[in-house]
């Protein structure tokens, strides 16, 4: 059924369709109207699950791992300074291979405050051993946060669905909102091959030396790759069922692109205005949009710009010393091309900056007009700062 | 003497606590109380090695490791997945350690209090960080010699009196409890047990590497705490109704504390001045008892 959503409500539908047991969560702006939606739906009834109020972030994720454990499809949310909070037990979940989901809405590390859409928050947990999933759209939001309960669960590992602060947890955009019985066809209860209970004793997570600690992580990536592999299997089950498919990444126009923009998040929508533009003035670009960031889906993506002559990848983070954490990773993949496109790494839209399309217009002008980039990363619609300022 | 407990036991042998670990005996008898329908939740502690390492466990209960400041907040979730199972038989149980509890456990395990979840609380209090290698504690006694407060530098803070604070939480039930008195342990545990809501259990678990004693008086040594005010055996119901178990002959704390080695740099000056702080903590306890 369609329904007029806010992005934090098309999560909150999917959590309930999703039929979550445990729910644990701490406040933060922006994500604080996902919490309340899922505390309205426990409070009426229309979600039967446990919610623990609990008294801070790190202690949101400590409980769905003694949820999940014992065996609880567990969901939290998040943003920023509390993602930050969570890292120990980011690393936590993912080691004891507990298929917990969490909605981070991206928003901005302080100091100084700042509320507004970031994604440093998200990618500087890139090595924890969670599956990362960039959302664009309301819909895309309901229908990843099914997608990544069902890819966890396959695999045994956490999965984060990541949408921009405001731009999409708090936009209102018509969302087809999927019936029960398809839901609960693309995912079954929640039956995990070990769990806490007192008919087998196990210990879980107990110390681990050296002989036996190498295999436990080898475990890891040997999971991630299987959700790679496993990430258009899910997606064909989903596509049958709701009609939809989004794809690893997403290439927009790039068979023929002499320059591709590659892009996450939001940014996404507004490149997509700018390309129909410029292709309707004859420039042959495209874009190249990055869904799932972990597990990288690197193989994918040098076929995607393999051909192009110049690649401008757009940042809305950064890794400080070495630049656009997308970027990193996009040379990274592209370096094992024997020809390759010249690379252009932009810095844009960080804490919340509007990035418009005459932004990437601009940044457009300058991939095409420039054979090499000026610099090692370009940042994008800085205001001029004086140099007095800068000297101070 | 014969002790009033069942025989069954449900750690196994071979565990590798230190010799003289007063945490390995409280975890023996906890479990006698508890029987084997106890899932644990463990953060890091003298007891995530004791336990053992993969693929061995000491104990015949399940048991989830976990990150050393998430007792409290684990053994929530743990709680409502069981629940949500329709299991509420189940006990299940947060056993940490004195830093795990006091330090950098303690903001879970309050959060946990505030909500009154439903499972018990264990601390066993070796007063120290002794897993790392005796570092001091929020639990450390005054006066103590750890690693981090060596030669002059001793703690010169008092213990965080922990049952204290989590009374102040009206927490439904918290006692403490001694190795060197099972059976009052085995009754406290038994009664924790069937009690629904939050419950703290505070164990006096000496350790015959941090305190520098030899192994055979672990046991004499708690006792000694028990007798000389220094770790009176008490129990709490509501945040409201004091009961004292105990009522010592009042031996005088040098005693106690000469025997240690991490407190042999002490004067008699500041013994005096000890034994003036436990009579005040002991006079203050008769006070909320109602017996003063």
């Amino acid at each position: 059924m369609k329904r007029v959503l806010e992005g934090s409500h098309s999560v909150a539908e999917a959590v309930r369709l999703a039929k979550v047991e445990v729910i644990s969560a701490y406040p933060i702006t922006p994500q604080t109207h996902i919490v309340e939606r899922l505390s309205d739906f426990c409070a009426d009834g229309s979600l039967s699950a446990r919610y623990l109020r609990v008294e801070s972030e790190h202690s949101a994720l400590a409980a769905l791992i003694g949820a999940s454990s014992a065996g609880a499809r567990s969901f939290t949310a998040t943003s920023s300074q509390g993602l930050a909070l969570m890292h120990e037990l980011l690393h936590w979940a993912s080691g004891a291979r507990l298929p917990i989901v969490l909605a981070e809405v991206n928003r901005a590390l302080a100091p100084g405050w700042n509320i507004w859409a970031d994604q440093t928050d998200s990618l500087s947990q890139r090595d924890t051993g969670w599956i990362q999933l960039y959302c664009e759209t309301g819909q895309e939001v309901l229908d990843t946060t099914l997608q990544a309960f069902r890819l966890a669960e396959h695999v045994s590992l956490p999965a984060m669905v990541v949408l921009d602060a405001f731009f999409l947890s708090h936009t209102y955009e018509p969302v087809d909102v999927p019936g029960q019985r398809e839901v609960d066809r693309f995912l079954p209860a929640f039956n995990p091959r070990f769990r806490l209970n007192t008919e087998t004793p196990c210990a879980f997570n107990q110390l681990a030396p050296p002989d036996v600690y190498m295999e436990m992580r080898r475990s890891i990536q040997d999971a991630m790759e299987e959700a790679l592999a496993g990430f258009s299997q899910m997606e064909e089950e989903f596509s049958g069922i709701f009609g939809r498919r989004y794809g690893a990444v997403e290439p927009v126009e790039c068979e023929d692109a002499e320059i591709i923009l590659v892009t996450s998040g939001t940014i996404t929508s507004t490149s997509r205005q700018l390309v129909k533009e410029l292709r309707s003035r004859g420039e042959r670009v495209g874009i190249l949009k990055i869904k799932l960031f972990r597990p990288f889906p690197a193989e994918i993506i040098r076929q995607c710009l393999k051909k192009a002559r110049k690649v401008a990848i757009i940042d809305r983070n950064c890794s400080f010393g070495a630049g656009g954490i997308f970027a990193q990773e996009v040379k990274a993949a592209l370096c094992d091309l024997a020809e390759r496109p010249v690379v252009f790494s932009f810095i844009a839209g960080l804490g919340g900056r509007d990035v418009t399309v005459a932004d990437l217009e601009n940044i457009y002008t300058q991939v095409r007009n420039q054979e090499v980039p000026q610099r090692e990363s370009i940042w994008a619609g800085l205001h001029p700062v004086p140099a007095p300022e800068l000297n101070r | 003497m014969q002790l009033e407990l069942p025989d069954r036991d449900y750690m196994f042998p071979g565990h590798v606590a230190c010799p003289g670990c007063g945490a390995a005996v409280a975890m023996r008898f906890l479990l006698k109380a508890l029987g084997e329908k106890t899932v644990m939740v463990i953060p890091a502690c003298c007891w995530s090695i004791i336990a053992g390492a993969y693929p061995q466990s000491t104990l015949k209960i399940p048991v989830l490791h976990t990150a050393f400041e998430t007792g409290g907040a684990v053994a929530s979730g743990v709680r409502a997945a069981l629940d949500m199972r329709g299991d509420t038989q189940t006990t299940v149980v947060a056993w940490a350690g004195d830093g795990g509890t006091f330090d950098i456990g303690f903001q879970a395990l309050s959060g946990a209090v505030e909500r009154n979840e439903d499972f018990i609380y264990v601390c066993y209090d070796n007063e120290a960080y002794m897993n790392t290698g005796i570092q001091r504690s929020s639990s450390t006694p005054y006066g103590a010699w750890t690693t981090t407060t060596p030669g002059r530098d001793w703690k010169k803070m008092r213990k965080k009196n922990i049952v204290e604070a989590l009374v102040a939480h009206r927490i439904p039930y918290a006692a403490t409890a001694s190795i060197a008195y099972p059976e009052d342990l085995f009754r406290k545990v038994a009664k924790a047990k069937a009690i629904k809501g939050a419950r703290f259990l505070h164990i006096f678990a000496s350790c015959p590497t941090g305190w520098r004693i030899p192994s055979e008086i672990s046991v004499k040594i708690a006792r000694m705490a028990v007798q000389t005010n220094i770790f009176p055996l008490y129990e709490v119901e509501d945040g409201l109704r004091y009961t004292i178990n105990f009522f010592p002959k009042g031996y005088l704390v040098k005693e106690y504390f000469r025997l240690q080695g991490r407190f042999k740099h002490l004067s008699e000056q500041d013994l005096d001045q000890i034994q003036t702080m436990v009579e005040e903590d002991w006079k203050l306890l008769r006070h909320k008892a109602g017996m003063s």
